[in-house]
């Protein structure tokens, strides 16, 4: 019998179908990965699993935990089954632990339910879970509260929260997605470890095809709340069978068709003036107060970075989370004062500037965010959101005329003026990075810098944008500095990549070259921990002979 | 820790500087003079004039403030024009009053608002909440010297529990006492409770959809467990910082319902001085509610820190 066992779930919330005769089996010791794209009802399946479904859905079908009905259990069975035999990881560390409670206390509390011991056996028990996730109580003490904590240390104590008491089920909610790729390994190396220990069940929800191939025994990949195909991992990955399938399996590798211009034009360009040069640029932090009069010695984000970079160009800067590239991009884009250093964009150096001086320069000079919904006013129209950096022109627009810029500017990234008066809510998340995307281009930059401009989108999507900002560097001729710690969207569309480590530029080149023979230490790391779905399914197909 | 208390300790005592500057010229401007206001209509100009050298009334505006302040900080408050007793005597026998009041009120509203707020909260849609929430809406809606009066209507006059006004003080007693203080502490906490169990409320709920009360629940915690042990103490920073706010009106309600309810406390002190033009009195005891705002303020501040690590600035 299996562990988990899952038969035609249907759920629906408020009358609307999210989940449509679900099947889905988990044996014990077995990796489950639930895969889809947002909205398809990943996250949904396993909140029915836990019975914490939000206000006003209502489930049909059966889900039998180890034989038990868990859609008819009582609350009270429930709670004693959740944190005990089921445990669930959650997808965004920074906010899934409570900031006024100690680790300890948190870690603890689920113990002292249901082990029914005393605070002092729940405490050693948590430290010794804690030790295991490699949080040692010689570097991170019971007593410290989760803000004192890193992104990847604090998905370490909720999931030692959910294996304390070695639960035989463990749903993992894209445990990894808010995580760079080297913290990524390591959880995953984590996961597959508490798997093998205690034969634990593990339902691994996530996105990432390539992740996936790397970690589950069978697959299940859900669209719009159906199950599209399941089946062995390796088999279902390779063969491809369903057209859904493929078409994810394209999409998580694609790289835009849009090549440069012949390479004799680049050359000509390149003797030219850099479009923007960084020399030596520093950014101290002052440390923090210790005591009256006292401080912690500062602390160096950005460590002494020079590179250039051209007209046309499209640069990666990669690295590790905390290692200054955003700090970086920020005093690029003059919105934070380098502490020395020079930074210079078409000749003229940003550094100790007005904001009246700097308008000019900003004109051409945009910016991409990461998550496009965080940086709209909701309250505003598109045509208002794209218009915003008009103001940045010396010339006065008439109403009219604005209209016609923006228009023309999401005519070029595949939206059309009908859109105008829409609101950021009423599109999808892709087109909302379009929106970002047409916002930045209103005012004909020079210079877009785009900060993980495709890591909070599904993967098709992630390739449209991929295929748009290709077109716009290499046929409009726009420069891209890209953040990110995705190395297949630096191989996709950037010509150099620079890998950022501890504040300073390890490693320079060619994007190919860089990603292809890492020469240093942490390039080597990175590459060696960014997941790949050729790499990984060529290494269980070799296991399996 | 010890420099934010110092930073504190020295902007509370520039506004205190402030607000006594503010006071005192204020006060200058207002009509009415002191020295015929005790001598009564009738008197002569000379004896008015010989009454205001003597009370230290004809020197500069500058000259009286810097006495003043000087003596404020010896503990010399001054002597009360109309009563002929020190100032600090003064205040200090209506302290007993108002001080305990305004406690017993502030205590009552808390006790009220948050039960009130985490049962509405836990019962979020449900009958209950939509009362409590509309009871509250009313509470709020109602001045309390009105309610005042509907409490004495129904307590003193028609049950008879409780009595309808005055203090026999705290020499009569401490039940007595404190039976003569709580029909006009309810009259101030209610409206106050109504606003808090409000906030209570809102700020329970904003807890409740945050991710980790999720992986509380995920650890096997029932509903009530989380909203108590997790959500309770996270909910609790609007909480304070209405509470320290409404401090400052429980203070100023305690001059109306004093009156109300006919006790010898600050609020009916400074009423009657300002009547009488006792300067003196009313200056004092404005300074000494400002000075009382600013450390509940500072408590507020402090009690920020207690409840959240991540304020503590380690």
């Amino acid at each position: 019998m299996s562990l988990l066992e899952i038969e035609k779930l249907c759920l629906s919330i408020h009358g609307k179908t999210i989940l449509d005769r679900i099947d889905l089996s988990l044996n014990q010791g077995e990796v489950r990965a639930l895969v889809g794209e947002s909205g398809s009802g990943k996250s949904m399946t396993a909140l029915a699993v836990m019975q914490l479904l939000p206000y006003g859905a209502m489930t049909t079908g059966n889900i039998r935990f180890d034989g038990r009905d868990l859609l008819h259990a009582s609350e009270d069975e429930m709670c004693a089954l959740r944190g005990d035999d089921i445990g669930m990881v959650f997808q965004e560390p920074m906010t899934a632990l409570n900031p006024v409670k100690t680790i300890g206390e948190q870690v603890a509390e689920g113990i002292r339910l249901h082990a029914k011991v005393g605070r002092a056996v729940a405490e050693e028990r948590a430290r010794h879970i804690l030790d295991r996730v490699g949080l040692p109580e010689s570097r991170f003490p019971l007593t410290r509260y989760p803000h004192q904590l890193s992104g990847g240390q604090r998905q370490r104590v909720v999931i030692a929260m959910a294996t304390a008491l070695k639960p035989r089920l463990l749903i993992a909610d894209e445990p990894t997605t808010a995580l760079d790729v080297v913290l990524q390994a390591q959880i995953l190396d984590l996961l597959r470890d508490l798997v093998h220990e205690s034969r634990m069940g593990l339902l691994l929800i996530s996105h990432d095809l390539a992740v996936v191939a790397d970690m589950a025994d069978q697959i299940t990949i859900l669209r719009a709340g159906t199950v599209v195909e399941d089946g062995e991992t390796v088999r279902v990955l390779s063969e491809q069978l369903h057209p859904y399938t493929r078409q994810l399996a394209l999409a998580s590798t694609h790289v835009p068709e849009i090549r440069k211009p012949p390479a004799s034009t680049i050359a000509s360009a390149n003797c030219e003036k850099p479009l923007l040069s960084v020399t030596n640029v520093v950014r101290e932090y002052p440390g923090a107060r210790i005591g009256l009069f006292g401080r912690a010695p500062s602390t160096r984000a950005v460590n002494g970075v020079s590179f250039s970079m051209h007209e046309r160009q499209s640069i990666a800067l990669v690295g590790r989370s905390g290692c200054g590239k955003s700090t970086l991009a920020r005093m690029i884009l003059a919105l934070d004062k380098p502490t020395s250093g020079t930074i210079e964009f078409e000749g003229v150096n940003l550094v100790g500037k007005s904001e009246q001086e700097l308008r000019p320069l900003r004109r051409h000079m945009q910016v991409v965010f990461q998550d496009p919904y965080g940086s709209f006013d909701p309250r505003q129209t598109v045509a208002r959101v794209v218009a915003e950096p008009l103001h940045l022109l010396d010339e006065k627009l008439t109403v009219q005329e604005r209209r016609d810029r923006v228009a023309e500017a999401l005519s070029e990234v595949g939206l059309s003026g009908a859109d105008l008066d829409k609101y950021p809510h009423e599109f999808s998340g892709g087109q909302r990075q379009r929106i970002s995307i047409a916002r930045a281009l209103i005012t004909r930059p020079k210079l877009i810098v785009a900060d993980e401009p495709v890591s909070a989108l599904d993967v098709s999507i992630r390739a449209q944008i991929l295929d748009l900002l290709a077109f716009l560097n290499n046929r409009q001729g726009v420069a891209f500095l890209f953040i990110t710690h995705d190395l297949s969207v630096a191989r996709a569309i950037t010509d150099r990549i620079l890998v950022m480590h501890e504040g300073r530029i390890v490693e320079t080149g060619d994007t190919s070259s860089v990603l292809d023979q890492p020469t240093s230490d942490e390039a080597k790391d990175l590459v060696h921990a960014s997941p790949s779905l050729h790499r990984a399914l060529k290494r269980r197909m070799q296991e399996q002979g | 820790m010890m420099p934010f208390l110092l930073k504190r300790i020295g902007t509370g005592a520039i506004t205190l500087l402030l607000a006594s500057i503010v006071v005192f010229a204020m006060l200058d401007v207002v009509p009415g003079d002191p020295a015929r206001m005790m001598l009564g209509m009738n008197a002569t100009e000379d004896a008015v004039q010989a009454l205001r050298e003597q009370m230290g009334l004809n020197q500069p505006l500058i000259m009286r403030y810097m006495s003043w302040l000087g003596g404020f900080l010896v503990g010399d408050l001054g002597r009360s024009y109309t009563y002929s007793v020190p100032v600090s005597q003064l205040v200090a026998e209506r302290a007993v009053v108002s001080l305990p009041l305004a406690l017993l009120a502030l205590f009552l509203s808390t006790a009220i608002a948050i039960p009130v707020g985490l049962y509405s909260a836990s019962h979020r849609g449900k009958a209950a909440d939509t009362i409590a929430m509309g009871a509250s809406q009313l509470g709020v809606a109602i001045p309390n010297f009105w309610f005042a009066l509907l409490l004495v209507y129904v307590f003193a006059i028609a049950l008879r529990l409780l009595p309808a006004g005055g203090f026999p003080g705290w020499t009569a007693g401490t039940w007595p006492a404190l039976k003569a203080l709580f029909l006009p502490a309810i009259a101030l906490a209610l409206p106050q409770a109504a606003i808090l169990a409000r906030v209570t409320r809102s700020a329970l709920l904003d807890v409740l959809g945050e991710d980790f009360v999720r992986t509380a629940r995920a650890k096997g915690l029932s509903r009530n467990t989380v909203l108590w042990r997790h959500a309770l103490r996270n909910a609790l920073i609007p909480v304070f910082t209405i509470l320290g706010l409404q401090f400052s009106f429980l203070l100023a309600g305690t001059i109306i319902i004093e009156n109300v309810f006919y006790l010898p406390g600050l609020g009916r002190l400074i009423f009657q001085a300002i009547t009488q033009r006792d300067l003196i009195v009313v200056e004092s005891v404005v300074m000494l509610l400002v000075a009382t705002v600013i450390v509940v303020n500072l408590l507020v501040d402090l009690s920020y820190a207690a409840i959240d690590p991540r304020l503590r600035g380690t």
